[in-house]
C-alpha cells in the first residue's frame, strides 16, 4: 500500500489512497445520487406543467382548495430544519458533538412537525373527498366502465349534507370552492398530482428523518467527528433535496393556481 | 471484512480471490467487485434460460405443426410479456455492465475495488429483490401487457399483476443507478498512477457512458413505473383517458429512459468488441479518441431521439421530422466505431479463436441491426413497417446479435482470467456457428414477413406466413443449442479447463499483466501506467 499523506489517524477503506480521497470519492457518489432524485422529480413536474396547461381551471380551482397557509408553516419548518442540519455538520466538522446531536434532533423533530403538519392536511382532504381517482366517488366500484361522469363524486354528497359539513369544520367559503372544483370535469386530475408529488416528497421526508436518526446515534457515539464526517454531509445534502424540492412543490401546488 | 486483508501477499500465485474466503457465506457478503460479477453471471444465466424458455414457447407455438394452437391467446400474451420483460430488465441492461462491468472495471483501471464496494453489493441484493417481486408476478397475477406496459391497457383494463411486474422493474431500476453511479467515482476517482483519462481502455469508456445513460435516464422510468402503480392502486389518472390523462405522455415517458436504455444495452457491447479486435488482431487499436468519444456522443443523442418510436402516435409532423433526424445521427458514432474496428483489423495479425468470432459476429449482426434501423428511423417507411415483425427482427439483431454476442465473446475472452483456465475452444466456436446461424436462420425471415406485413405481437397469422413462420422457429432451436453448447463448454472449463496462464491472448490492458485468476485486491503492487492501453505495434 502506498504511504499515507494524510496526517489524520482516521481508517480509511483499502482501496483509497487517503481519507481525503474517500471523502471527495463518497461526496462525488452523493451529487450523482441527487442529480437522480430530481431528475426523478423532474418527470413529476413535466407532468404538472403539461395537464396545467390542458386544464387550466381544473388547477387553478383544484390550487384553491389547499390550504396555503398551512403549506407555508411548511416551507417555514424546512427550511428551519435545513439550518439546523447545516448547523449539524458544522458542529460535527468542529468536534462540538452535544450541540451537534441537539442540532440533529431539532431537524427530526422539524421532520416530523412538518408530517404533523401533512397529516392534518391529507385527513382533511379525506374527509372532504377532495382525494385522487377512484377515492373521489361514493362507490368506488363505480366507473369502471369509463362512465365516471355519471357517477356521485364523494365532495357532492358531502355539499348536499350541512351536518357533514359542519363536522368536518368546512367554512362557507370552502363550499364555494368545493363546488367550483366539481364544476370542471377531470377535477380529479389535480388531486392526483397533488397525492403522487406530496406523497412521494413526504416518503422522502421520512426517509430523510430516518437518516438523520442514523447520524445523530453515530454522533452520539461518536463515530464521526472532526477527521471524519462525510455520512452526516452526505444526510445533509439530501435533507437540502428534500427542502429544495418542497421549495418548488409549495408554490406550484399552492400558489399558482 | 475488507480491513482485515489489507496486507497482501507477495507471490503467491495460488492465492485469489475465487479461495480468498471459502463457503457460500463468504460469497453471499463478498465485498470484492470480481465475486459480485460472478454472481450477476450466475444470476442473469439463470434467468437467460428462463426469458429463453419463454422465446422458445412463443416460437413454438408460431410455428403451428399441430392443428392445435400450443399456446391459448391468454396465455401467449403472457408468454410474450414476460420472455420482454426478463431478457430486457433482467437480462440484457444488467448483462454486460454488471458482470462483465463489474469483473473487469477496476481492474483495467488499477484499482483495488469500485468505489463503493458495500453499495456494489446492495445493488446486487437490490437486483435480486427487483427480479424476485417481478418474478412473483407469474405466479400470482401474470401479466399481459407486453413489456412496454402501453397505456391505457395496463393501467384501466388488465389485472393488477402489472403493479408486481413495475415494482420489480423500478428496484432493478434502483439497483442500475446505483451500479452506474459506482462505475462513474470509480472511474474519475480510483484510476492507477499514470491512467489518464486517454490511456483508459475503451472498455471503460463504454461503460462509463453507459453509466451516464443510466444515471441521467433510469429515473425517468422510475417515475413512470411510480405513476401506473399510482394509476393502478389510486386511480390518479395521469395516463387514462377515462379519467383526463393522456397515454401518450406514458409514451414519451417511457421512452425517454427505454430509448437510452437501448444504448445501455449496447455501449457496453461495444467496448467489449473494442477489446477482443484489438486483442485478437494484435494490432493498436485504430482511432482510440474516435471509438472512446463516440460512446459519450451515442450516450448524449441518445436522449433526442425517443419520439422514433412514436411516429404513428399522432405527434406533429414537425416533431416527427426533427425525430426522423436526429436519430439518424446515432448512425454517426456507431459507423466511426465499426471502421475503426475494421481498420483495426487491416493488416492485423488476426486469429480466429472463439471470442473472436464472436465479435465479428457482433459486427455482421448489428451492422444489418443498424442499417435496418435507418429504414424505421424514416418517417415514411415506418408507417409501412411500424408494429410489424420487421421491428421484431430490427430489434433482435441490434439487442440479441449485438449484445449477446458480445456477451458471449466476453465470457470467452475473460474467462481464463475469471477462473484461471481455459474454455475449450472447439466448444466455443460450434456454440459460435450455432447460435449465428441460428440466429440468422431465426430473425432474417422476420424482415420478410414484416414487409409482407404481418404484425407483431400476434397471437395468430393468415396462412401465407406459415412457412417463413416455421423456418424461423427451427432457427430458434439452433440458437437455443447453441447457448447449450456455450453453457456445457463453460461449466466444463470451469471444472476442467486446463489452466491458463497470466495473458493467454497477449492481449495488452492492465487485467492482463495481473495473476489469472488476480489475487483479492486485483494486484500484488499497485501499476504505474505509462503508456495507452493497446501498445501492440
Amino acid at each position: 500500500m502506498t504511504s499515507v499523506s494524510s496526517s489524520s489517524e482516521f481508517h480509511h477503506q483499502h482501496h483509497f489512497k487517503s481519507a481525503d480521497h474517500q471523502y471527495a470519492s463518497s461526496k462525488q457518489g452523493i451529487w450523482l445520487f441527487l442529480c437522480t432524485e430530481i431528475l426523478m422529480f423532474g418527470g413529476l413536474f413535466v407532468g404538472y406543467l403539461i395537464y396545467h396547461s390542458m386544464y387550466p381551471t381544473v388547477f387553478k380551482n383544484g390550487s384553491e382548495t389547499l390550504d396555503w397557509k398551512m403549506g407555508a408553516v411548511n416551507t417555514v419548518v424546512l427550511l428551519v430544519s435545513s439550518f439546523t442540519m447545516a448547523a449539524a455538520i458544522n458542529y460535527v466538522q468542529r468536534g462540538l458533538h452535544k450541540i451537534a446531536a441537539i442540532m440533529l434532533a431539532l431537524t427530526i423533530a422539524c421532520a416530523a412537525a412538518f408530517m404533523v403538519i401533512k397529516y392534518f392536511e391529507y385527513s382533511h382532504k379525506f374527509h372532504v373527498g377532495t382525494v385522487p381517482g377512484k377515492f373521489s366517488l361514493v362507490d368506488p366500484s363505480c366507473g369502471a366502465g369509463g362512465k365516471r361522469a355519471e357517477c356521485e363524486s364523494k365532495i357532492a354528497a358531502l355539499l348536499k349534507n350541512p351536518a357533514e359539513l359542519e363536522k368536518n369544520h368546512v367554512s362557507a367559503e370552502e363550499v364555494t370552492r368545493l363546488k367550483a372544483v366539481i364544476s370542471q370535469p377531470k377535477w380529479e386530475m389535480f388531486y392526483g398530482f397533488y397525492f403522487v408529488m406530496t406523497g412521494l416528497h413526504g416518503i422522502h421526508v421520512v426517509a430523510g428523518a430516518l437518516l438523520i436518526f442514523w447520524i445523530f446515534i453515530k454522533t452520539l457515539r461518536r463515530k464521526v467527528g472532526p477527521e471524519y464526517y462525510t455520512p452526516v454531509e452526505g444526510v445533509g445534502l439530501f435533507w437540502h433535496v428534500v427542502d429544495l424540492v418542497w421549495i418548488y412543490l409549495f408554490p406550484l401546488l399552492y400558489l399558482v393556481g | 471484512m475488507s480491513s482485515a486483508h489489507t496486507k497482501t501477499e507477495h507471490g503467491h500465485t495460488d492465492h485469489n480471490y475465487l479461495n480468498h474466503g471459502s463457503g457460500i457465506w463468504s460469497w453471499m457478503t463478498t465485498l470484492d467487485h470480481k465475486r459480485i460479477g460472478l454472481m450477476y453471471f450466475a444470476t442473469v444465466a439463470t434467468l437467460f434460460l428462463i426469458g429463453g424458455f419463454f422465446a422458445l414457447g412463443i416460437r413454438l407455438h408460431l410455428a403451428k405443426f399441430g392443428a392445435e394452437p400450443l399456446l391459448s391467446p391468454d396465455t401467449y400474451n403472457k408468454f410474450m410479456t414476460f420472455h420482454g420483460a426478463i431478457m430486457v430488465f433482467m437480462v440484457i441492461i444488467p448483462g454486460i455492465p454488471a458482470f462483465l462491468g463489474n469483473f473487469v472495471l477496476p481492474i483495467q483501471l488499477g484499482a483495488k475495488d469500485v468505489a463503493f464496494p458495500r453499495l456494489n453489493l446492495a445493488s446486487y441484493y437490490i437486483f435480486i429483490a427487483g427480479a424476485l417481486i417481478a418474478a412473483s408476478s407469474m405466479i400470482f397475477n401474470q401479466v399481459d401487457t407486453g413489456w412496454t406496459f402501453y397505456t391505457p391497457y395496463s393501467t384501466a383494463k388488465t389485472s393488477n399483476g402489472v403493479i408486481l411486474l413495475v415494482l420489480g422493474a423500478f428496484t432493478m431500476g434502483f439497483s442500475s443507478i446505483l451500479t452506474g453511479l459506482n462505475f462513474i467515482v470509480t472511474t474519475h476517482k480510483l484510476r492507477a498512477p499514470g491512467m489518464t483519462m486517454d490511456r483508459i481502455p475503451l472498455m471503460i469508456w463504454a461503460l462509463y457512458s453507459t453509466s451516464i445513460i443510466q444515471i441521467l435516464a433510469t429515473p425517468i422510468l422510475a417515475i413512470t413505473l411510480l405513476l401506473i402503480g399510482a394509476e393502478k392502486t389510486l386511480g390518479v389518472g395521469i395516463f387514462d383517458p377515462d379519467l383526463g390523462g393522456d397515454p401518450v405522455l406514458f409514451q414519451h415517458f417511457f421512452w425517454f429512459y427505454s430509448h437510452p436504455a437501448v444504448y445501455i444495452m449496447i455501449l457496453p457491447a461495444m467496448g467489449v468488441i473494442s477489446e477482443l479486435i484489438t486483442a485478437f488482431s494484435k494490432k493498436t487499436i485504430f482511432g482510440y479518441r474516435a471509438i472512446a468519444y463516440s460512446s459519450v456522443a451515442i450516450a448524449a443523442v441518445s436522449f433526442l431521439v425517443w419520439g422514433h418510436h412514436m411516429f404513428v402516435s399522432g405527434q406533429s409532423t414537425i416533431a416527427g421530422i426533427v425525430f426522423s433526424i436526429i436519430t439518424m445521427f446515432v448512425g454517426v458514432p456507431t459507423a466511426i466505431k465499426l471502421f475503426n474496428w475494421i481498420s483495426t483489423m487491416y493488416r492485423g495479425t488476426v486469429t480466429f479463436e472463439a471470442p473472436m468470432l464472436f465479435a465479428l459476429g457482433f459486427m455482421f449482426l448489428f451492422t444489418i441491426g443498424g442499417l435496418t434501423g435507418v429504414f424505421l428511423a424514416s418517417t415514411g417507411m415506418d408507417v409501412h413497417f411500424h408494429d410489424t415483425y420487421f421491428v421484431v427482427a430490427h430489434f433482435h439483431y441490434v439487442m440479441v446479435g449485438g449484445t449477446l454476442m458480445a456477451l458471449m465473446g466476453g465470457i470467452f475472452y475473460w474467462f481464463p482470467k475469471m477462473f484461471g483456465k481455459m474454455t475449450s475452444d472447439l466448444g466455443g466456436r460450434i456454440s459460435w456457428v450455432l447460435i449465428f446461424t441460428g440466429f440468422n436462420v431465426t430473425f432474417f425471415p422476420q424482415f420478410v414477413l414484416g414487409a409482407m406485413g404481418m404484425p407483431r405481437r400476434y397471437f395468430d397469422y393468415l396462412p401465407e406466413y406459415t412457412n417463413l413462420n416455421q423456418i424461423s422457429t427451427v432457427g430458434s432451436w439452433l440458437i437455443g443449442l447453441g447457448f447449450l453448447v456455450g453453457l456445457i463448454t463453460i461449466i466444463h472449463g470451469i471444472l476442467k479447463g486446463e489452466k491458463a496462464s497470466d495473458n493467454p491472448w497477449g492481449a495488452k490492458t492492465l487485467e492482463w499483466q495481473t495473476s489469472s485468476p488476480p489475487p483479492h485486491e486485483n494486484f500484488t503492487t499497485t501499476p504505474t501506467v505509462t503508456a495507452g492501453p493497446y501498445d501492440f505495434r
